[in-house]
């Protein structure tokens, strides 16, 4: 009952608080006062619904409860299934099937909308190390994709080197300008380094704007090459077959390193790091040394992405490297569960090809990204996945259980 | 007997507050010793300025294993390196982390595969890994926590995790071992079997241990020496029957606090 009166009140707080800018309108022609309080009312009906679920949600939440829960008949064991050796490789298996049958049947459009799919991929993937494993919050992260792409491009204009020279020259690039924002920002912390390296990323943009000598200004660089196939000729459609081949090779070399850093002496360091700096510390090891590793792998990573970016689209300029990109991938690692490779992967399909098939809500899509934010914080601040345990064979163990046979 | 650590005329001061006063402080190899005094002593303090996560004012701190090193300047990883672990008055464990991982993390500075190693785990990787995970599961049977090896660590009991802090702390192979109120929170079948660990930690492992603890049953019948401190400077050091018998540590410590 209370709930009801609850969102009654609710719906007419916000019918009144709405009453000016949706119930009034000015007629200038006749001058007069146009009233459109059917308008206000549909309004309070909506927030009363919606008051009604929010509550509901929120009473669901204090008592522990699942939001959702999937209805009993199809009950089925995703743990289980997921922890079988067999169901794992058959899901692999076929996932890499369809993705490499996606150029084949989808069309240009699509394609091309899956391989800024995967090169988010990569850039959350390489972000999620230094944030999701090392725990550092580094809002600036697309000025290291800049640097990967301005590098391709510059290096192609003035020295006119391939894309394959260019790649790793990118990565490595990209990795020494980790470092070196790396190094003084060291001692930074939590909101501090995430202002910094907010400056930073803006730094980046606007040196990439204002000199113009070397970068082209905001006219950017153009007729930057797709990358060479064994010398023979690509036309458009095949050359973006070809990338998109590529970016999947890449995406799936990226999950394999991060998932094997994970898992990984140095990885575990990390996410030690993460949880406890000065416990961390105490058990020998060296924090400095495991912050620069994260900033370099990481940034190295959007250097990759930042040359096959540049090669596919074949032109860059500043304005592909805004603040809102830096957002977008953060929001990637933070939607997907901090440090969960699956659930980055997930967050980033998601945030990537909603807009583009949701295009008839293209003028709400950063309210509704907005409220999407929100509601995860509130309601599942672990993110998508999380609490993923990796399972690990104890000799010992392993002794036990042969004896007991 | 040969040192494993010497302290010399430790000071601390925070703006103001001199927290360490002239501490000088030594315990022999394959010692325990306990370090008690009042909340607010500077007991603590003095384990994070000998473990590097505070810069003493003045004094010198030796570590001996086997030979002679000034600690000071030194950042806490270097001094773990060289052989001295310690644990937390409040529990610092990775609590997201296993039990597992946990001790694993012990073992960091004692293993050296790099990002190259973890990303084509090569055969000497592998080994270490393998190596890595069966020393610290024969940490956790050490410490009897084998049973609950993959459960995260903020999942666990109380008495559990002080044993999975000190499991950690042995993952680094020190020759010196520093325990800040281990007993805290333990319910008296714990704390004995709390004992028999730092007696089996000596004994089969050749670790000196200093330990602070407020539990006076536990400080009189573990420990081989005992320094009393109160306002930040050493009052007091003996065997147990000769702190007992202090007038000075009557009056400071045992009448008041152990009330
Ligand atoms: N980081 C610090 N900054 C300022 N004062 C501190 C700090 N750490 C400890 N102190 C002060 O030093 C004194 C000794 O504290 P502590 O070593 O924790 O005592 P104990 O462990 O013996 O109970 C206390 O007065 C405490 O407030
Ligand atoms: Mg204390």
């Amino acid at each position: 009952m209370s709930r009801i009166s609850k969102a009654f009140f609710t719906a007419l707080w916000f019918m009144l608080l709405t009453l000016p800018v949706m119930g009034i309108k000015l007629n200038l022609m006749e001058n007069r006062v146009d009233w459109r309080l059917d308008r206000v009312l549909y309004l309070g009906v909506a927030a009363f619904f919606l008051s009604m679920l929010w509550t509901w949600l929120f009473s669901r939440k204090k008592r522990n409860l699942p939001l959702i829960k999937a209805p009993a008949f199809i009950k089925i064991d995703f743990y289980g299934l997921s922890a079988n050796r067999a169901v794992r490789r058959g899901f692999f298996a076929s996932l890499i099937l369809g993705l490499i049958a996606v150029p084949l049947l989808a069309s240009f459009y699509q394609t091309n909308i899956m391989i800024s799919a995967m090169l988010y991929i990569m850039l959350a993937l390489g972000l999620n190390i230094v944030v999701g494993l090392a725990g550092q919050l580094v809002l600036g992260y697309v000025a290291f994709y800049a640097v990967g792409a301005y590098a391709y491009g510059l290096l192609h204009q003035y020295f006119g080197f391939g894309f394959w020279i260019c790649l790793p020259v990118g990565g490595i690039l990209a990795a020494l300008f980790g470092l070196g924002l790396g190094f003084p920002v060291l001692r930074l912390r939590g909101d501090y380094l995430a202002i910094v390296t907010l400056g930073f990323g803006e730094i980046a943009r606007l040196a990439m704007l204002n000199w113009t000598s070397l970068t082209g200004g905001p006219r950017g660089i153009s007729d930057i090459p797709r990358p060479g196939f064994f010398g023979i000729p690509l036309n458009i459609n095949e050359a973006t077959i070809y990338i998109y081949y590529l970016a999947l090779i890449a995406v799936c070399l990226t999950v394999v390193v991060v998932l094997r850093l994970k898992n990984s002496r140095v990885g575990l360091a990390l996410q030690a790091v993460r949880e406890d700096e000065i416990a961390s510390e105490a058990m020998g090891i060296d924090i400095t040394r495991a912050k620069l590793s994260a900033f370099a792998l990481g940034s190295c990573w959007a250097g990759f992405a930042g040359v096959i970016f540049a090669a596919k689209t074949t032109f860059i300029n500043p304005a592909s490297f805004t603040f809102m990109e830096s957002a977008m991938i953060l929001s990637m690692v933070v939607l997907g569960g901090m440090g969960s490779i699956s659930g980055v992967i997930i967050a980033a399909v998601i945030l990537i090809m909603a807009p583009e098939y949701l295009r008839a809500f293209s003028e709400y899509r950063m309210l509704i990204f907005g409220a999407i934010m929100v509601l995860m914080m509130i309601f599942r601040p672990q993110g998508l996945v999380s609490g993923e345990k990796r399972d690990y064979q104890v000799s010992a163990l392993a002794r036990k259980e042969a004896d007991a046979q | 007997m040969t040192p494993a650590l010497e302290v010399r005329d430790l000071s601390k001061n925070f703006g103001g507050l001199r927290a360490l006063n002239d501490v000088d402080l030594r315990v022999d190899k394959g010692e325990i010793v306990a370090l008690i005094g009042p909340n607010g002593a500077g007991k603590t303090t003095f384990f994070n300025c000998v473990t590097g996560i505070y810069q003493p004012s003045s004094g010198e701190i030796y570590l001996y294993n086997p030979d002679k090193t000034l600690l000071n300047g030194k950042k806490p990883n270097v001094i773990t390196a060289l052989g001295m672990a310690r644990t937390f008055q409040n529990i610092r464990l990775f609590g997201e982390m296993t039990a597992l991982e946990n001790v694993m993390i012990g073992r960091h500075c004692r293993t050296s595969s790099g990002i190259l190693g973890a990303i084509f785990r090569d055969k000497k990787t592998r080994e270490e890994e393998r190596a890595t995970i069966d020393d610290s599961y024969a940490l956790l049977e050490f410490v009897k926590l084998h049973e609950l090896w993959n459960e995260k660590a903020k999942n666990l009991a109380y008495g559990a995790q002080r044993r999975l802090e000190i499991a950690r702390a042995l993952a680094t192979e020190p020759a010196m071992l520093l325990l800040d109120e281990p007993a805290a929170g333990m319910n008296p079948q714990e704390t004995i079997e709390l004992k028999e660990l730092a007696r089996d930690i000596r004994d089969s492992r050749g670790v000196s241990i200093l330990l602070i603890e407020h539990d006076m049953g536990l400080v009189m019948s573990l420990s081989d020496r005992i320094y009393v401190m109160e306002y930040g400077g050493c009052i007091a050091s003996g065997t147990p029957e000769e702190i007992r018998a202090n007038p000075a540590v009557i009056k400071a410590y045992l009448g008041e606090s152990d009330a």
